[in-house]
């Protein structure tokens, strides 16, 4: 019935659009907007529809325009029908219409037509109005993504665009830059003095835009003006030296600041007033990303005056913040009372300000925050409260003056009527009393007499670790309470139950006599547990106390293992890793990297050429016949090339360095332009660096290289955590992986200058690939050799073993051409005959992507094709490398790794079982390293 | 950049959608319903929700949910702030932004967010170069239109899309010339039990609303431009000058706008014009709690407190209110237990006061903490600073127009803990 109205309804608006009255089409039309905007399908009406699009009516046309750009993309062979119209309106006067019509044209997204719109991008982006080439830059994007093949032509329209010189242009024009080819650093060193210039008068938009890739491009151009010393320690008195010091200071050191890096923090400096928090925000990640130490006070006003804004602004600010303040605490100290918490807050909101406020919190303010995060516990809102309690516990931590006042505060809390606070200051207690457990004994005490009326399990975990942890502070209750767990233990929560058979564990090893009956009752409930965990640890347990003549070796040293000292966590904020994206993101934000987020690189060890940034008075490209001066830079470029392959072969990231020969004629020919003055002193001093850098590039670019791998394994590692935090079950892997790490036999795959050493261990046994019965008498079997690749550095080698088990001669044994999953393949020499009962061993290479996907292909006789797949290990993806332990530890892997077991903390159930088994360890190494007795804070055993 | 917009009501029900890239079905929202159905208060929705494939990003104005569809990396505030300038178009081409409004001009929102957004890239967000894009409707014009024909949308390429002055248009025409400049500050403060200020900050803004024929270049100076610490200008104001003579120099756009939005700096002691005095109390084992609110003037420059507004979170155990007030009208909220007292203005020589008692759940246990009280406040002619603007000058026009200065004080976040 409704169905029927409807169409209904679609037939009279059909009359009303082939009627010859403009006022009653113009009303079909705004229904029809209408029935757009409600999400309503109105797909049938396209016929109707596509007719009006040459009508003269402006506002008819519009809402045609509207139509076609929401449903082309559905009726694409009758949106063909009004192509001409906008052929036509391209070579329209008005520049209103022309632009228009390239917009819908553009917007279309109808693949016949790609041609057409390359062709009218490149007309529109000579056009004499600028607002007709800022939509050519629009379109740039919308051509990208529907036909990425076009992305050369796109290149070079938009490096022609780059030199408009309109501000309408430059951010559409950048946009675009940033969607294509990013990676394009070339294009904007002769428009980068012109961008830094007209930013004021870009639109605000433009601006966000332009200041997000002008950090990139300084991070990869210009040398890091943080001195050493001054990174993180920070002289809080620095921030309000006058401007007059402050050059002084900068002139008695060695580092001089290029001159283009100047003139970027220059002029973007003002945009700090701007009314667009946007650019605001832009603003401080540029200063935070590139301005020298005692320069960034400056941001912090602007962005305590964001706080005022609306309540979305603000939660994005306050994270930003929330990760500024972890490294610079005295950039926000004196705007701590802007972070006071209000009621009206939202939660969110009051979680950021609470993080802020520990964050800032040092010897001198903590009795204020103290006080202001007294009045926060009693607040109504109890997950706020909650997190004040944590937060009060990382000041207790952070500041050692205050522990005691802090723990006594918590210990009060524990009377607390609210169930959520209680628990949250057990869990808080625990890890203070970690710190200094035997003056505290009473704390434990009065923590297992409210045992019984806690029911949070985290609290009742936390309570029970302490418990076993410090039995021999309590050597009369702990048995006490173990004999209540054995009661309660089947209907207790997972990780309850996982800290009972701790405490058992512990009471046993300690305190046998009174507990052994009770450990053995809580291992045999332990052992038919539903949750395979909590039977994994059971069983481990069991193993590791009870002697038994199988366990041998290792239940000598369970006191040593369980009982170990174990070093008191170290509470930190939630943004301590946040850094490691680019401020402002969205990626920063979701502390996730989010699909097309561009990493800031590291500041290069020398700066790269900066004459490539002269842009020629005399040969300034005009915009319009843009020709002679790409001619040159062909020649330029040209030449670049030659002396790069003669100088260093590989390099991938220097393209942007050119040749010396040029630069020099280049300042020969500036010398006399107003700029000269300036940098002249720069210009000597950059020479002097060219040859440096020079000798080094001739030498063997060592430095390059090194900084190379640490950016190479950090991103491995990063990597691999992306992955493992997905599922729960990986966790164990990457315990497993840091394990490996820590006894230096990790492998690596080699790209980089480091040695790959050969594997210790290469396993004989082969995997089955295709079975005789299957592959008609063919069979094949192939194994990992571990050794590098000799067809390509991101492959993996592989043995195949071919064998012929029937009683023909097989012919043309091969791998097709045509390969079903993305892998890339280096096939084997085609075997032309395999006598019967022969085998041959053939060895191929397979770039697995560094996943584990299995590579599927086809292997072929003269007669049939034989579908096959391999899956490799983790393992077999990575190269063995030799290193010492020193420099280990300076690539700093380690901390790398131990983020990511910290976000696994909770998902390690029994991860020690895992080490202990895994046999490429020795048992007696266990207590070698030191960092190995971190690890068990992770475990919570 | 922006996908795609949806527009939600408070109901949970997708009102409009517009994309500016292929479709994005509407079920990409049930993610946000989710985290709406979790927040408590509809302020707790996080302004950024991750989903598999879609980033959604929202923002909450007039009780309608902007929800804009990402799908790769950008600024979250650029996102942020263009849907909040979204918002401001709304109500500035039909006075409210309301789900009524936005239904009624469906075809003018559509042609709006066209305009404004081109393939998710910001393209004119301008309110007077949207205004000569597409003419605001009212009556007078859709009488006009239906007689005449013509319509709501301009053909030619607003002139300020290509001018160095981007805000403002040329051939503006005014019989009266006029300029208005309205100070209005906003006292934020925290004041804790005994009285005493925690923290109290003062933001002010000045807005404009000037109606000058051609081109006319003005300026302004203030007595005591020291006090502003921290500004942040219209795009029009020229940096320059400010920076070397404290003197905001500007071509002004047409109709109203914000000038200026400035910080007071934290070195000055803020004058708090208002007191509390509070006794409230619940006690252990009884049912029956006291409260008693009293307002008084402080620190008023001999002006007076208008438009006083107390309103006050009371704990969950409170079941009902039974007070009386000295002057005004109060009504307490038994689902929400939100307390609010329209005062008025405050009479120095017999203050406002609220009494009586309130009853708890029985049984129920005290609550932990006493309910922290907000109050809202306005004082005409009196900027709280002390700001004063000197004069207003205006060059490149010949005829003299008429000028207006106002100042206003008003109550920010202001809360009194008890």
């Amino acid at each position: 019935m409704l169905n029927h109205c409807f169409l209904c309804r679609n037939e009279d608006l059909k009359e009303m659009l082939e009627s010859s009255k403009e006022s009653l089409k113009l009303e079909a039309m705004k229904r029809i907007v209408g029935l757009i905007a409600k999400g309503k399908n109105a797909s049938e009406l396209f016929p109707a529809v596509v007719k009006n699009v040459a009508s003269k009516n402006i506002e008819l046309k519009k809402l045609v325009y509207v139509y076609l750009v929401r449903y082309a993309e559905e009726q694409q062979d009758l949106a063909l029908l009004s192509i001409s119209t906008f052929q036509r309106a391209l070579k329209d006067p008005n520049q209103l219409i022309r632009a228009s019509a390239l917009r819908v044209l553009s917007s279309i997204r109808v693949p016949i037509i790609v041609p057409i719109m390359m062709l009218s991008i490149k007309e529109a982006s000579t056009d004499l109005s600028p607002y007709v080439r800022k939509t050519a830059a629009h379109a740039i994007q919308k051509l990208y993504s529907l036909d990425p093949d076009q992305k050369e032509h796109l290149i070079e329209v938009i490096e022609k665009l780059l030199k408009d010189k309109s501000t309408l242009v430059a951010g559409s024009v950048v946009m675009a830059f940033e969607e294509v080819c990013p990676d394009r650093i070339d294009l904007i060193h002769k428009n980068y003095r012109k961008l830094c210039n007209l930013l004021v008068d870009v639109e605000e938009w433009g601006q966000v835009v332009i200041i997000h890739m002008l950090t990139r491009y300084a991070r990869t151009q210009f040398v890091s003006p943080w001195r050493e010393d001054a990174v993180f320690d920070e002289n809080s008195e620095k921030a309000f030296y006058d401007s007059e010091e402050e050059r002084r200071v900068e002139q008695s050191k060695p580092y001089i600041m290029d001159p283009d890096h100047r003139l970027l923090l220059r002029n973007t400096k003002p945009l700090l007033q701007s009314r667009n928090t946007a650019v605001v925000m832009a603003v401080s990640q540029l200063y935070w990303h590139l301005a020298p130490t005692h320069e960034l006070s400056i941001i912090t006003k602007s962005l305590v005056r964001l706080l005022r804004s609306h309540r979305e602004v603000q939660y994005i600010v306050l994270q930003n913040i929330a990760t500024m303040s972890i490294q610079r605490k005295g950039m926000f100290e004196p705007f701590m009372k802007s972070f006071y918490v209000r009621s009206t807050d939202a939660t969110h909101i009051k979680t950021l300000k609470l993080e802020i406020l520990t964050n800032l919190a040092n010897e001198a303010n903590i009795s204020t925050i103290l006080r202001e995060f007294q009045t926060y516990v009693k607040s109504q809102d109890k997950a706020f409260a909650a997190a004040t309690i944590q937060a009060i516990g990382r000041c207790a931590t952070n500041i050692s003056e205050v522990t005691d006042t802090c723990l006594n505060g918590l210990v009060l809390l524990l009377s607390n009527r609210d169930e959520t606070v209680v628990a949250e200051s057990v869990v808080v207690i625990k890890k203070l009393l970690q710190t200094q457990p035997s003056q505290h004994s009473d704390i434990i005490k009065h923590m297992a007499k409210l045992f019984d009326n806690i029911t949070v399990s985290m609290a009742r975990a936390s309570i029970l670790w302490l418990m076993g942890e410090y039995c021999e502070h309590v050597p009369k209750i702990a048995p006490d309470v173990l004999r209540k767990m054995a009661k309660t233990f089947t209907s207790e929560e997972d990780i309850v139950k996982l800290q009972t058979v701790n405490l058992a564990a512990k009471l046993y090893l300690t305190n046998s006599k009174q507990t052994k009956l009770l450990t053995q009752y809580i291992l045999n409930l332990g052992k038919y547990d539903q949750s395979y965990d909590i039977r994994d640890r059971t069983r481990f347990i069991r193993q590791l106390i009870v002697p038994n003549e199988k366990s041998g070796a290792l239940s000598k040293y369970a006191r040593r293992i369980l009982m170990a000292p174990k070093p008191a966590p170290v509470l930190q904020s939630a943004f301590k890793d946040r850094d490691r994206f680019q401020l402002g993101t969205l990626s920063h934000s979701l502390n996730s990297q989010a699909n097309g987020y561009l990493e800031l690189s590291d500041w290069p060890a020398v700066a790269p050429d900066q004459s490539v940034r002269i842009v020629e008075v005399a040969g300034a490209p005009v915009f319009g016949k843009s020709k002679p001066g790409k001619s040159d830079e062909k020649f330029y470029s040209d030449s670049e090339e030659e002396e790069e392959e003669e100088e260093e072969g590989s390099s991938s990231e220097d393209s942007s360095s050119s040749s010396s020969e040029e630069s020099e004629s280049e300042s020969e020919s500036e010398e006399n332009s107003d700029d000269s003055n300036k940098s002249s002193s720069s210009q000597s001093d950059s020479e002097k660096k060219k040859k440096t850098l020079k000798n080094k590039k001739l030498q063997q670019q060592k430095p390059d290289s090194k900084d190379r791998t640490k950016f190479f394994l950090m991103h491995i590692v990063l990597s691999f955590s992306n992955q493992f935090v997905a599922s729960c079950r990986c966790s164990l892997l990457c315990l497993y992986v840091f394990l490996v790490c820590q006894f230096d036999t990790i492998s690596w795959d080699v790209r980089v200058s480091l040695q790959a050493s050969s594997p210790v261990f290469v396993p004989e046994t082969s995997r089955e690939l295709l079975h005789r019965m299957t592959g008609k008498g063919l069979s094949a079997q192939y194994r990992f050799t571990r050794q590098p690749c000799i067809y390509g550095n991101s492959m993996v080698s592989l043995q195949l073993t071919l064998s012929n088990s029937s009683d023909q001669a097989l012919e043309n044994i091969h791998i097709s051409e045509k390969s079903s999953t993305g892998q890339n393949i280096h096939r084997f020499n085609a075997i032309e005959r395999l006598e019967p009962q022969a085998s041959v061993t053939v060895s191929m290479g397979v770039d697995f992507n560094d996943s584990t996907q299995a590579a599927n292909f086809q292997l072929c006789t003269k007669e049939d094709e034989f579908s096959v797949s391999i899956q490799p290990a983790v393992g077999e993806l990575l190269l063995p490398i030799t290193m010492s332990e020193a420099d280990f530890t300076k690539e700093q892997i380690y901390n790398k790794i131990t983020k990511t077991l910290k976000l696994n903390l909770n998902e390690i159930p029994c991860g020690l079982s895992v080490w202990l088994a895994n046999d490429r360890l020795g048992t007696g190494n266990l207590f070698k390293n030191n960092n190995l007795l971190k690890c068990y804070k992770y475990l919570n055993i | 950049m922006i996908h795609s917009l949806f527009l939600v009501n408070a109901s949970g029900d997708i009102f409009l959608e517009k994309h500016w890239k292929s479709v994005v079905s509407r079920s990409v929202c049930d993610y946000f319903f989710e985290a709406l159905e979790r927040a408590t208060e509809p302020e707790n929705v996080p302004p950024v929700i991750p989903t598999p494939h879609h980033f959604l990003i929202n923002v909450l104005r007039h009780r309608i949910y902007f929800v804009a569809v990402i799908q790769s990396e950008v600024p979250p505030l650029f996102v942020i702030e263009f849907l909040h300038r979204v918002v401001d178009t709304f109500q500035d081409y039909f006075g409210v932004c309301s789900e009524a409004a936005i239904k009624d001009n469906v075809v003018v929102v559509y042609e709006l967010l066209e305009e404004m957004l081109d393939n998710g890239f910001p393209l004119a967000t301008e309110s007077n170069i949207l205004k000569e894009l597409i003419k605001p409707p009212t009556i007078l014009r859709t009488v006009v239109n239906t007689i005449t024909g013509s319509t709501n949308v301009g053909e030619q390429l607003p002139t300020g899309q290509l001018s160095v002055v981007p805000w403002r248009r040329t051939g503006v025409k005014y019989t009266n010339n006029e300029a208005y400049f309205d100070v209005v500050e906003e006292i934020d403060a925290i004041i804790d039990k005994s009285g005493s200020t925690i923290t109290a900050e003062i933001q002010g803004v000045i807005d404009a609303c000037v109606k000058l024929t051609g081109m006319p270049d003005l300026t302004l100076s203030f007595m005591n431009p020291r006090l502003l610490d921290d500004v942040s200008f219209h795009p029009c104001v020229r940096f320059k000058r400010w920076e070397a003579e404290r003197i905001l120099s500007f071509i002004p756009p047409d109709g109203n706008f914000r000038l200026l939005s400035y910080h007071v700096s934290s070195q000055n002691l803020v004058a708090i014009p208002v007191y509390v005095k509070h006794n409230i109390s619940f006690r252990e084992g009884s049912s029956q709690g006291r409260f008693e609110l009293t307002l008084g003037p402080k620190q008023t420059m001999g002006k007076a407190v208008e438009s006083v507004l107390v309103s006050s979170q009371l704990p969950r155990g409170v079941l009902n209110a039974n007070l009386s007030p000295s002057q005004g009208t109060y009504t307490f909220d038994p689902v929400t237990k939100l307390l609010s007292w329209d005062v008025g203005k405050i009479n120095p020589q017999k203050l406002p006061s609220l009494k009586g008692s309130v009853s708890l759940q029985t049984g129920a246990s005290k609550p932990d903490e006493n309910p922290t009280i907000n109050i809202q406040f306005k004082i005409q002619q009196l900027a709280i600073s002390g700001l004063k603007v000197n004069r207003l000058d205006m060059y490149g026009e010949k005829y003299k127009p008429f000028k207006g200065i106002k100042y206003m004080t008003k109550a920010g976040k202001f809360q009194v803990r008890t």
